[in-house]
């Protein structure tokens, strides 16, 4: 299989649009997911649990050292940034990066130079630019980047500053990119199917 | 060779993708991080992999060094260099009465055991500037238990252990901390802990009259008494996983049976060889009573 970690990034409207891809994802989805949902520093297990009652494969808050497993949905915890090592991720309370902490650049990142050609980064809805760089980056190491159509995101900030940073992006409507996901995981269709933006 | 400074801001990550060489960027890591040990004693050669990669490629973006090789230089013949480094791969991130639910667990479960001690030894692993020791300070004199408790709290780093003694904070977090405060069950108004001084917020000093402060390093140094109670909270998250086994191995023979050991909240005892010398007590606060 080509592809050893699904790495996504959102933050507003962030929920309804996870919900909506991971829950188009069949519980045997071979790759591991790791998930940067930008929240307030003090909430709790809440949206592992909301987006655990969304789909059928296993959603868990990332503890320090976790193992990835395949058919996982890893979700980043409150106020830690989560780094992608060699087959799991460590957590650490480095200083917030463009104010957030999980910083989904400082994610992206480390997945991009563990997994390198073998990361797929997902940019969704927001509004702020966290991503765009770490996206960059995973196409610098070879990893495939996808986009969700900025005019399919509750708020397009985010999705359209990662567009602007990465034009060969992958860009796909809301509707398309569970479906996607699943298409690059069997490793059959690896021709681009980008959408005007 | 290209460094990547104003594409991948502040993210730590490394050169670009034509210099890149995974395996040989790890064989430098590994020379460098042996040679700060055998040079200057400090040892991180097990500490986790992506975070202190990240943060060397920090210190080389900020020096604007061309590789990971010409940092080692810099490092083995300039000891300032090593002081900068020092402090970029210590993370000092703290706050008084974080995790509040953390100190609620704690007053509902854990107090009722120390009422039952005569005298209580408490051991605070990587206390970084202190807030949480001084948190612990007040939490025992609101339950009464200060008087016959002794704190032993200890970091790695010289500098931040001159400030948890100076007892100085920033004002400016005080409204959060004690918003911290209300929420950890305090018991009393928080400003009655400190007065606005020397442009910051001075603690009150009886809180640190059971304190002892001391330089300890977890990687290399032994187990130093007997507590009843350890906080290791968000330091092990750094070290690789034989190290945090390791470092258990030297909480579990520093706690008294059915001494209480404290985690980080998103830390984990799981596939540890100890995991099973622990009870958790009130999932889910990472709040472990050592049963065997």
């Amino acid at each position: 299989m080509p592809y050893s970690i699904v790495a996504m990034g959102t933050s507003w409207g962030g929920l309804s649009a996870l919900t909506k891809i991971l829950g188009g994802l069949p519980e045997e989805f071979p790759i591991p997911i790791v998930v940067v949902q930008h929240r307030s520093k003090d909430s709790d297990r809440l949206l592992a649990q909301l987006l655990g009652d969304a789909t059928p494969l296993k959603v868990v808050e990332v503890e320090d050292k976790d193992a990835l497993c395949a058919g996982t949905v890893h979700v980043a915890p409150a106020n830690y940034h989560i780094l992608v090592e060699q087959g799991y991720l460590s957590l650490t309370t480095e200083e917030p990066v463009r104010f957030s902490r999980p910083s989904i650049d400082v994610m992206f990142t480390s997945a991009a130079d563990t997994y390198r050609s073998e990361t797929i980064g997902l940019i969704l809805t927001g509004a702020n630019e966290d991503g765009a760089s770490g996206l960059a980056h995973i196409v610098k190491r070879g990893g495939r980047a996808l986009i969700q159509d900025p005019k399919t995101a509750e708020i397009p900030i985010m999705p359209e500053a990662a567009v602007q940073a990465v034009p060969t992006a992958e860009v796909l409507g809301l509707d398309d990119l569970a479906a996607r996901l699943l298409e690059l995981s069997r490793g059959a269709a690896t021709v681009d199917r980008r959408t005007a933006v | 060779m290209a460094v990547q400074i104003a594409e991948v801001p502040d993210t730590g990550a490394g050169p670009d993708r034509q210099a890149f060489k995974p395996d040989l960027e790890r064989i430098e890591i590994e020379l460098l991080l042996e040679g700060i040990f055998r040079h200057y004693g400090f040892d991180f050669r097990a500490y986790a992999y992506a975070s202190i990669r990240r943060r060397l490629w920090k210190r080389i973006e900020a020096e604007r060094l061309p590789s990971m090789s010409a940092l080692q230089e810099r490092v083995l013949h300039e000891p300032a260099m090593m002081e900068k480094l020092l402090l970029d791969l210590s993370i000092n991130v703290t706050a008084m009465f974080r995790d509040p639910s953390f100190y609620v667990t704690f007053r509902q479960h854990v107090v009722p055991l120390l009422r039952t001690y005569p005298f209580i030894r408490i051991w605070h692993a990587g206390c970084s500037t202190g807030e949480e020791v001084y948190s612990m300070a007040m939490l025992l004199r609101e339950e009464g238990l200060y008087d016959r408790s002794r704190i032993y709290a200890t970091d790695i780093n010289e500098v931040v252990l001159q400030r948890a003694k100076a007892g100085i904070f920033p004002l400016e977090r005080m409204q959060e901390y004690t918003d911290n405060y209300m929420r950890a069950g305090g018991k009393r108004s928080f400003s009655e802990y400190y007065t606005a001084k020397y442009g910051g917020a001075l603690f009150d000093q009886s809180l640190t009259k059971n304190v002892v402060f001391s330089q300890h390093n977890l990687v290399t140094d032994r187990s130093f008494s007997e507590f009843n109670v350890i906080l290791c909270r968000n330091v092990l998250i750094y070290f690789d996983k034989t190290l945090q086994s390791k470092v258990h191995g030297l909480f579990y023979d520093s706690l008294a049976m059915f001494g209480v050991l404290v985690l980080g909240s998103k830390e984990t005892l799981r596939f540890m060889s100890h995991e099973e010398c622990y009870q958790q007590m009130a999932p889910p606060e990472k709040i472990f009573r050592k049963v065997r």
